[in-house]
Order: structure tokens, then sequence, then C-alpha cells
């Protein structure tokens, strides 16, 4: 009887993708209304006039030309204007980052692919490298400030061993800092594609490689390298967006003094000067979209799933 | 099949990298869960002066004008809606995507494309939305002549609107892709199995595919949870006038200079180690009903 109705079921509901729609349309939804139409405003209130009590609907492009305002040449002190500067600072942020945890990431992974062989030990070490992930990044950034403070551990230390008579300054509340806790923050984001990458590498082809007579850095650079490629793009998009669009890591590690475009757009969007933040978030967004493009011409995503 | 054994070359310093690599992820937090026990004396560092739970007893009675106990509920509640919309909205999707959904890459694309996309551009652009919802609402009353309405009328930014729909664009495509890993990995003939003795298709995803995908389903609930827990970038912008937890702790690094701000990091590390551990022990629960049965 049930095997009739299901029957009359199949032919009198409606094509499958419909029916598939049924179920991603709520999915699809919230997309829609908090992420691409937010995007669309961003775009269309970029191009909008204000003043001190309201945005002024309309179309201009002076949000942009005064971001960069002044960029036409040095400023007196032999400077470059504080968006282009802001940006560059981004960028070496986004670079020192992006090498650390790539080679960093990728001992790591390296490490529990192909050293751990129990696969229990692989799971445990594995969780025991995400779990971090699952807990608050302003605790993990604040839980250095007793490390690396004027009377922090390692000042303390290297009073004690005599290395120094008077406290290192730049320990905290500067780049130094900035970079430790990026590094501390997001190599998870490098780890765990590259490790997925690392897991689907056919273990034959290293011993054909050592069996060809492939030393073992040529294995590493020839194979392995090659195989992690779609986990190492992954972890390198996830890195560089993040860096890129950060306030938060900057402005606490930072100690509120180093600029970053995050940074530039949280502080306009607080001044209320949204077509400012607007404009400065289409440029950062075409930036990252630049930066990603160039990566995934080289991989799929999806299939590597 | 084992060739390079445990003794292979490059063992010993990768080794060496691994265990500093934890030490690195591990020894900050363990500090400052040292340090919120700190004595009435001590001061944000080491030494340690004595061993008291005094700095959660201030912590209890709020930070300056923060009041702690009130944004650890509102986080809470927010956290715990976050974690059922991601899992049966993922869930819905993940089973959406294995039929034919024209129009799928392009979801997918826009999924991915919220997972990469810079926190302070989608924040930006959702409190910019509420905003203009504001000033629209504001408009219609004041043309329908609503003077009380209109008076009453604050903000439609808040927990249950705009953050919930800006952490839902964090979780969801973490949610989606946790989906699709388990179904790239999924046997149908199960599926087909429950048809042929004539399951309907409620009853098919009740018994059959639902506990096989069980353990995924706890796993996509704790990313909902935690993610949301703990998430500051794209609430920021989108909030309005109350924060979460996150938020207040991460104005307070730059003001409170007690431990009471490390015991704070620990009772909000707790939390999120709890629910992992709940998640842990479900995944187990399934497991051992499925091997019972």
């Amino acid at each position: 009887m049930s095997t009739s109705t299901a029957a009359i079921a199949a032919e009198s509901s409606p094509t499958p993708t419909v029916k598939a729609w049924w179920q991603a349309g709520p999915f699809a939804a919230v997309f829609v209304v908090f992420f691409l139409v937010p995007l669309a405003l961003v775009l269309m209130v970029s191009t909008w006039g204000f003043n001190e009590y309201e945005l002024i609907p309309g179309f201009t492009l002076n949000n942009y030309l005064s971001l960069f305002e002044g960029c036409g040449s040095l400023t007196d002190n032999g400077d470059l204007c504080v968006t282009l500067s802001t940006y560059i600072s981004t960028f070496k942020f986004a670079l020192i980052v992006w090498l650390v945890t790539l080679v960093l990431g990728f001992a790591v992974a390296y490490f529990l692919a192909f050293h751990v062989q129990s696969p229990t030990w692989q799971t445990a070490l594995f969780v025991l490298c995400t779990v971090p992930f699952w807990t608050s990044n302003v605790i993990r950034m604040i839980s250095w400030v007793p490390l690396l403070g004027r009377n922090g551990l390692v000042n303390q230390s290297l009073m004690g061993l005599g290395l120094t008579d008077h406290p290192v300054e730049w320990l905290l509340f500067s780049d130094f800092s900035v970079v430790l806790a990026f590094v501390h923050l997001y190599t998870m984001f490098m780890i765990v594609p590259i490790f997925n990458s690392m897991m689907r590498i056919d273990r034959r082809l290293l011993e054909a490689a050592s069996d060809a007579g492939a030393s073992g850095w040529q294995t590493l650079w020839n194979v392995v390298v090659p195989l992690s490629r779609t986990g190492i793009l992954i972890g390198s998009i996830f890195i560089i967006t993040i860096v890129m669009g950060d306030f938060v890591t900057i402005g606490v590690m930072g100690g509120q003094q180093i600029a970053s475009i995050g940074k530039v757009i949280q502080v306009q969007t607080s001044y209320l000067q949204f077509p400012l933040a607007a404009a400065n978030a289409m440029i950062l967004l075409a930036i990252v979209l630049m930066i990603i493009w160039g990566l995934t011409r080289l991989v799929d995503i999806r299939k590597e799933l | 099949m084992h060739a390079s054994s445990t003794t292979a070359p490059g063992f010993r310093p990768l080794a060496i990298v691994f265990a500093l690599f934890v030490l690195f992820l591990y020894g900050p937090m363990i500090t400052i869960f040292v340090l919120s026990f700190q004595g009435l004396e001590g001061g944000l560092t080491f030494p340690l002066r004595g061993l008291s739970l005094h700095w959660f007893y201030k912590l209890a009675e709020g930070l300056g004008t923060v009041d702690i106990g009130a944004a650890f509920r509102r986080s809470l509640a927010l956290g715990v809606v976050v974690m059922l919309c991601t899992v049966v909205l993922s869930v819905l999707a993940g089973l959406a995507f294995r039929k034919k959904l024209s129009g799928g890459n392009t979801l997918f694309f826009v999924t991915v494309a919220s997972l990469i996309m810079p926190s302070i551009i989608v924040s930006l652009g959702i409190g910019l939305q509420f905003r203009l919802i504001d000033s629209g609402i504001k408009w219609a009353l004041t043309a329908m002549d609503a003077t009380d309405l209109l008076e009453n009328y604050g903000t439609s930014l808040g927990l249950f609107t705009s953050a919930l729909g800006a952490h839902l664009t964090w979780t969801l495509p973490f949610g989606l892709l946790i989906m699709f890993a388990v179904f790239n990995r999924f046997n149908p003939a199960y599926e087909e199995a429950a048809r042929d003795l004539g399951a309907t298709p409620w009853q098919t995803f009740r018994h059959v595919v639902l506990p096989l995908i069980g353990p995924s389903v706890v796993g996509i609930g704790m990313f909902g949870f935690t993610l949301s827990w703990d998430e500051i970038a794209r609430t920021s912008q989108a909030i309005g006038d109350v924060n979460t937890l996150p938020l207040e702790l991460q104005g307070l690094t730059s003001t409170v200079t007690t431990p009471s701000i490390y015991a704070l990091g620990t009772v909000t590390t707790v939390v999120s180690l709890l629910v992992m551990a709940l998640a842990l022990g479900l995944v187990r629960l399934l497991g051992r009903r499925k091997g019972s049965t």
C-alpha cells in the first residue's frame, strides 16, 4: 500500500529540482538576506553622499576619491598618504603571517600525516591541534599578556638570565605581538586543509620515489608538495582573507595603535561615516577577490572535499 | 606496508616542532587559567601571590559598568538559536545538494564566498541594511501619522535579528562543508533498500539516513554553538545597543587591569570546552546505540 502511495506521490510531485529547492530554500534565503543584499547595499551606499546627521542618496565617486586624497605625491615628510600606507602595512602583515603559517602548518601537517602511524594517535593529535579553534580568540590573545608584558614571564626570564637589564618593550603591543597572535590563532586554517590533502596521497608514490633514488628532500619537493597543492591553496586563501580584513587582532595585540584596513572601516562605521566605510570595504573586497581569483585559477575547491 | 617506521628520517626534528607547536598553542591559555586563581594581592603577571577565587567573585559582581551575567545569558541564548538554525538548515541543504539542484553551483559559490569574505565587510553590510530598514520604518510611521509607535520605536538591530543573521553567515558554510564531506562518503544503497521496503521519504530519512549521519550532525551543532559563542568580527557592527559576551570582553581588554579578566577568560573557555565534551559524549552515545542495534 505504501508503495502505491509513494508511486502516486512521485507522479504528482513537482520536478526533482523544485523539491530540492524546498530543502535548500531556507539556507539560500539566509545568504540572500544576510549576505548578498548587505553586499549590494555596501556597494550602493559607497556612492552616496553624507553629512553629520544622515546619508544622502545619490551617485558620487567622492567617497572613493577622498580616500586617496593626496596620494598622488609624497607628504612633506616623504611619507605615503594614510590610505596607501595602511594598505601596505596590512599587506605586510598578510605576507609575513602567510609565510610563517604556511611553513609551520605544513610541518605540523606533514608530521601528523606521515610520521604518526597509528590512526588513533593521528586523530588524537589532530584534535589536540584543533581544540583551540573552538575557544575564544580574544582570550587567546590576552593570554599573551602575562607572558610578553613589561613584567611578563619572558622579560622576567631574560632579566633573570642577565641577558638584558631593562624590560624588552617590543614584545607586546607591537608588530611582533600582532604576527605572533595571528600565527597562534590561525595556523589551524593551514594545518587542516594541508593535512586533508596529505592523507589522500597514495603512500606507494613515496616508496616509488625513494626506490627511484630520490632523496628525502626531493620526494618532499617533487611529490608531497605538488600533491598537497589543494590544501596549501585553501589554507592560503583563509589566512590571506582573514589577515587582510582583520581589525580585532591588530586592535587588541597592537594596543589599538596599529592601522589596518579593517580597523579604518570599523572606525569610520563608529563615526557613522557609512559611505566612506563602504567605499573602503569595496576596495578591500576588490583586492581580496583579485588575490583569491589568482589562487583559485590553480584549483577546484569543490572537487577536493 | 609500514615502510617508513617511526625512526624515519626527519621524525625527531618534526616531533620537536610539533611538541613546541602544541606548547605554543596551549601554554598561554594555561597561563591565564592559573593566573585567574591569583590571590588578592596578586596582579596581572606572575608570581602567584596565593590562590583564591576572589577574582571570580569580583567577576560575578560585574566589571565596571558591564553586566557580565546579562552578556553571558545573551550569548548563551544566541549560541543555542544559532546552533539549532545551523543544524536544521545545513542538513536540509546537504540533502538538497544530493538531488538535482539547478543553481546549486551558484549557491555553493555564495556559501564559500560568505566563509572567506572579510568579516568586517559582512558586518558593515548587515549594520547598514538594518539602519536603512530603521529609516524606512520611521518614514512609514511618519507617513501614517502613528506618533505613539514612532516614539516607542527603537531599532531593528538586535540579538535575534541582525546578529543572528551575521552569525549564520559564518556558521552555515561550515555546516554545509561538513554535510558535503559526509555525503561524499555516504552509501546510497541503504536508502534504496529502505525505499524498496516501502519506507516513505520521511521514514527513510528518520530511520536510515539520520542515524548514519548523526555524529556529523552533532558536530555541526558544536561548530554552530562554539563559533557563535566566540564571534566578534561579524557581530561588531551588526548588533545595536546590546553586546554579546566576546564583544564585552574585547572592550574590557583595554580597561580592566585586574585578574578578573582572566577569570572571565577561564569561564568562557570552560563553556566552550563543556560544549565540546557534550558533543563528544553524544557522538559516543550515538555510536554505541548504532553498535547495539
